[in-house]
Parts: C-alpha cells; structure tokens; sequence
C-alpha cells in the first residue's frame, strides 16, 4: 500500500495549521508586551538612578584594597547593572508603545487596578497591627469574617471563613507550633487560661 | 540534623543505597511522602495556587523538621503539583500552575471531543514515565557527579553562578532588558544590611530595622504568595463549575506506552534543561513538543488535541523537579524559584550543599532520590482513584481563596521574627509581585539575584587570593568548560537577535 500525496490545498491547510501552532508557542515563551510596563520601567529606572546617588554615602570603600573585597563592590555592581538594563528596559518600551500606539490596553487600565490591590495590602496591614494586641486567633477570626463580608460573600460561606481561620490557626501554632506570641488582652484572663492561650492560640 | 551521617568517599552503591533506605525508612519521612505528594496534587489542581505559593507559606514550618523531611515535603508539592495542575489544564482549559499551559493546547480539545479521561489518563502517565525517568537518570548519574562535584572550587562555582545569571536573563526571551534589570535588583536586595566580612552598613539608611538585611523569605512570600492573594481578591471572582468526567482514567494511563518515544523524549528533554541553572520547564517543554510535532505524521493536529503533544508536554515539565535538585545538591546553586527557597531549608540546618555534600553524604542525595520516586509513585495512585472527588476543588471561589492565600501568607511571615515590619515588606513586594505578574514579567530573576549573588560576593572573595591575573579563572579545565559555556550562551543569544531584527526588517 502507497501513501496518497497530500492534495496542494491541504498540504497549505497543514502549513498554516502547523505555523499558528508556532505561533503558539512563541507567545508561550514570549508574553506579550503590556503599554503599561514603560510605567514599571520608569520606576525601576528611577529608583535605580536615586540608588546611584546614594551609593557613596550609603557604602564604604577602603583605600589600597583590591576591589573584591571592596564592601561597596557589589551594591556598585547590582546599581550600574540596574541602570543599564532600566535604561534600555524603558527605551525599548517607549519604542514598542509607539510601534501599538492603536489599540491595546491601556496603561491607565492597569495602573487602576495595581492601585486597587493597595486596599487590600491595608487589609493584611491591619490585620498584623491586631495580632499583637488581640491576639492570633482573635485578630484572625475578625480579619476572615470582616474581609469575607467586604468580598460580599453571605450566608455559607460568610461562616465558612472564620471556621476556615480558626482551623490555620489551631494547625499552625497549635499543631505545627510556630512562633507567634500572645496577644496583650490575653493578660486579663487567669494564668493557667492565660497560658493555654499563649502556647496554642 | 540526624542524617545523613559522612560516608566513605569510596563506599560501595549497594551499602549507599541501603543508607538511603535506613535513611527513609522513618515515620516522619513516610509522612511527608504522604502529605508533601497528595497536598501537591490538591495544590496543582487550584487554580491561582501553585506550587511556588504553597512552598513559600509553608517554608518557614519545615525549619522545624529534619531536612529530608522538610525537603521531602517541599519536593513533594513541586513534583505532585504539576501532575494536579493538568487536571484543570485538560478540563477547563485553566492550567493549574503556569507550568500547565501547553498542556491545555492538546488537552482540552481532547475534553471538547469528548476524550476527557483518556487525556488525563495520558496526561497522569506521561507525568509519571517524566518523572521516574528523570529520577532513575540522576540516581545513575549520581557517582559520576560525586567525581566532578569536587572538581569545583570557589571560582567554579562563582562561574556556574554567573552563568546561572546569565542564564535567567537569556531564557526570558522578549523579556531579557527587564529580567536582567530584576536580575541586579535582586543582586542589589542581597547587598542590604550589614556585610559580614568587615562589618559594614550598605545601604540601611540609619534604619536599625535594615541592618539585618532582607530576609530572603519575606521577599518569596511577598512576591509569590501576598502578590497572588492580592491579584485574586482584586480581579472579578472566578466561581468554577465541578466539570463531569465519564469514563475511566486508569484505563487510558496505560495508553502513554504507545507513545513511549515521546515520552522518554520529553523526560529527555526536561532532565537536560532541568540541570541548566535559569532555564526550567518551558523550555524542556517547548523543545519536547516541537520535536514530537518534527516527527509525528499528523504535525497539523498538534494545537487540536494531538495525544503525543500532550505526553511531551507533561513528560518534559515533570521531569524537570528531580533534575534541578542536581545542581541545588551539587553545587549549592538553585536554577529556579522553587530550588531556590528549598536552599533556605539547608541553610536553617547549617548543611550546606556543595561538592562536599555529594562526595560525603551521598546516601543522603539518594535519599532525596528515592522520595522523588515514592512522590511520583503516590501521586500517581492517588490520582488514579481519587481524581473525582478531587474535581471539587475546581469549584472554589477565587476570591475566597485569595483571603486564604492571604490569612497563611502572615503566618509565614509573622513567625520568621515576630516583626511587624517584615510583614509590611512582604506587603510591598506584594504590590511589586502583582505589578509583574499582571505585566506577565518574570519574577524568579529577583529570587535568584538574591541566592546568586549572595553566593558570587563570597566566592570571588574566596576566589581572590589564587587570581593574579584574568588567565587565572580559566587555568583548570571545569572553569574553562563553563566560560566557553558562558560565551557560547551569549553568542547564541546576540545571534538570535541580530536573525529577529533582519528579519523584521525584512518583513517590514
């Protein structure tokens, strides 16, 4: 039995099916370039460039030692690389918004959302702010409630949350017995209370 | 630290291997097997999870435990979570972990054809045959790197990290500006603090909070776990439906074997690029499934639901775990994120991996080796009966589970020195760990500038007192092995850019 050769419209629809394959596996490998990465870039950069001024004050340098074991060399090292990378980071950006200056997302778009998330790093910071005062497992039940109310989640799962906190709390420091001291409000309770609180909750 | 105990230098490998089993044969071990290769296949399942999450909320409770337990459980959610993160990846096309992406090019067009057991079967298999392969290679190849482990001195080691540098920049392709740009800020981050050789302050700013330096832990977890905590409970919630399977899974997992030169291919391929410092799973699975696609007859149904695309992706990305233990064990140098927390868990204990742990303590890597086996073992048998029930972790709301992610990052952070500060520095990596996830920027070179360049400032003081002159780093032949290797690298990258740019411009 011979194989039949392929008819020149299919060889074609198998070329084509094979190159967006490629192409695939390109943008796999290779994200796409996002407009709002020059605003990373320019931060990076100057973050770079305000480290760079602050290299000679903030490092020493000792005269007559070979530069290996220079304590500044490295810190000098990390800034210069930085610099260069930052600086062609943010050229080769600019270069690529221009080149899709149509359409796109837009940069606003995400620096929006990178500033939404600060609210919830205000809710993680709150939550450590507590933990010293109330205690873990406390500040732990009104962070998951709370949060989970502030997720807009009702009913079931709204119940779930804190059951769900109780439980990392009693695993980790109960079981696992990680550091974490008690809480000031634990000082109001009788000793032996007091010491079961400290060593497990 | 119990084990491992100094070995002879000469020891015969039947006497190593039964060390290695002594060295297992404990209930505490058994269960991390247990834990470590079970919890990671829950892990992979989730989307939004991830190995490199779990790992660095975890990381701190393993300081506690004796190493192997601690790297059995951590190795054991690396390995088993790439088997989980197809399960999503074939049946809803979210891949579990990053990892997973090719595999829904094959695998859900397999699920819309109605295929669905018989690609995960596929799926669990290749995993499995990657897996093993690449485990039984390294416990083969092991005495020939406990000959050339010794051969690496402070310079070699410091050319093997640069390399690693190098690496990392290069593999991000369409990235490299910015990976090398995070690369020296990582590099930056380690030189924080006060240096430990004449006692100097490098940029603290008179903050006593600052002297110790950053801690390597507070940046993983910000970047990896409070960045994906953050993402999740921003973006709109994602409340998944339990898919239906019909069929059996066990059946088709015995079908990989009709593909067996795909497979070892791909395991090939992973164990390869998995060795290489910087270059991981994508790719070992973009080599495999482009030589599967080169020598299948049917190149045109790769993309469309082609079962050997699907084996030599999951062969390759499982295959890569075991193999990049080698140069963490061998040369103390992490090729990726994942090894590169797991060299944390060492440094806790004092054990310091190198040379001197391959040449000393090989029953110890064996050990290692033998875990990374059972793992893939247990994983598979879990898998195998419990894939089901396990579907319902699809079904977990995303938002709910970026206030878990978020509840077990303080833990994490908290317990490392009680400080509220390192917690509000986990808190600002976060926000920079979101930035570079949502701009798709890779966030492993900063790990690995932190690891590298710790590692480069300390072996090119070492180094110095035998450098008189620049000749003097190639005058032995593993230095001059690796810069040849170094240029190579370059030369192939400013190649690669020069054909990109000739051929933009002549496409206009």
């Amino acid at each position: 039995m011979t194989d039949t050769p392929p008819e020149p419209h299919q060889e074609e629809s198998r070329r084509k099916s094979v190159a967006d394959t490629d192409q695939a596996l390109a943008d796999l490998l290779r994200p796409r370039h996002h407009r709002a990465e020059i605003v990373f870039a320019l931060a990076s950069f100057s973050v770079a460039l305000f480290l760079a001024s602050q290299w000679a004050s903030q490092t020493t340098w000792f005269e007559g030692q070979r530069a290996g074991r220079q304590p500044g060399l490295w810190p000098l090292i990390a800034i210069v690389g930085m610099l260069a990378f930052g600086a062609a980071e943010l050229v080769t950006c600019a270069l690529r918004n221009r080149r899709a200056r149509a359409g796109g997302d837009t940069a606003l778009a995400e620096v929006a959302f990178w500033l939404r998330t600060a609210e919830f790093l205000g809710w993680f910071l709150a939550y450590v702010l507590i933990v010293p005062w109330t205690g873990y497992l406390p500040a732990t039940l009104i962070f998951c409630t709370a949060l989970a109310f502030r997720l807009g989640y009702r009913g079931g799962m709204l119940w779930l949350a804190p059951v769900m906190g109780a439980a990392v709390v009693v695993l980790f420091k109960g079981f696992l017995s990680v550091r974490i001291p008690g809480g000031a409000v634990y000082e109001v309770f009788p000793r032996a209370i007091r010491n079961f609180l400290v060593l497990y909750l | 630290m119990q084990k491992p105990w100094p070995q002879h230098p000469e020891a015969e490998p039947l006497d190593i291997l039964l060390a290695a089993l002594a060295t297992i044969a404990r209930l505490d071990v058994i269960a991390a097997l247990l834990i470590g290769s079970i919890g990671g296949v829950v892990i992979g399942a989730v989307p939004g999870v991830g190995p490199a999450v779990a790992i660095a909320i975890l990381l701190p409770a393993t300081f506690g435990m004796d190493p192997l337990v601690g790297l059995t459980l951590l190795l054991g959610i690396y390995g088993s979570s790439l088997y989980g993160g197809s399960i999503p990846a074939i049946l809803i096309n979210t891949p579990g972990t990053p990892v997973n992406a090719l595999t829904t090019y094959d695998g859900y067009p397999m699920t819309q054809a109605g295929q669905a057991p018989r690609a995960l079967g596929l799926a669990f298999g290749a995993s499995f045959v990657g897996g093993m392969i690449a485990v039984i290679a390294l416990i083969l190849f092991s005495p020939v790197l406990a000959r050339i482990a010794p051969m690496f001195g402070s310079r070699e080691i410091f050319l093997a990290a640069l390399l690693g540098c190098i690496m990392v920049v290069v593999a991000h392709r369409g990235q490299a500006l910015a990976a090398g740009a995070l690369l020296f800020f990582g590099i930056f981050i380690h030189t924080v603090g006060m240096e430990a050789n004449r006692y100097t302050m490098r940029f603290t700013f008179d903050q006593p909070w600052l002297t110790q330096g950053i801690d390597l832990i507070v940046v993983v977890l910000g970047l990896f776990a409070i960045s994906q905590a953050f993402i999740l409970l921003t973006e709109p919630e994602r409340a998944g439906k339990v898919p239906t399977l019909q069929g059996s899974v066990a059946r088709s997992f015995l079908e990989v074997f009709r593909y067996k030169r795909t497979a070892a291919t791909g395991a090939g391929c992973g164990t390869a690029m998995g060795i290489i410092p910087g270059v991981g799973e994508f790719v070992s699975q973009f080599l495999s499934y482009t030589f599967a696609r080169n020598r299948s007859k049917t190149p045109e149904m790769f993309g469309k639901g082609a079962p050997e695309g699907l084996v030599a992706s999951e062969s390759a990305n499982n295959s890569v775990p075991p193999a990049a233990m080698v140069p963490l064990l061998a040369l103390g140098i992490p090729g990726e994120e994942l090894t590169a927390m797991m060299l944390t868990v060492f440094y806790v204990h004092n054990v310091i991996p190198g040379p001197a742990l391959f040449q000393n303590n090989m029953d110890f890597v064996i050990a290692l080796y033998l875990c990374l086996a059972i793992l893939n073992i247990l994983a598979l048998l879990f898998l195998l009966s419990a894939t089901r029930p396990l579907l319902r972790v699809l079904a977990v709301p995303s938002r709910f589970l970026g206030l878990v992610i978020l509840t077990l990052s303080f833990v994490g952070i908290y317990s490392l020195r009680n400080s509220v500060i390192d917690c509000m520095v986990a808190g600002a990596f976060g926000l920079l760990g979101v930035m570079l996830k949502r701009l798709n920027l890779p966030t492993v070179p900063i790990i690995l500038g932190i690891v590298l360049g710790g590692i480069m400032e300390e072996r090119l003081r070492t180094s110095l007192p035998r450098i008189r002159s620049i000749w003097d780093w190639v005058d032995r032949p593993v230095s001059q092995i690796i810069v040849a290797l170094i240029a190579l690298v370059l030369a192939l990258h400013v190649w690669g850019l020069w054909k990109e740019w000739k051929g933009r411009k002549t496409h206009g």
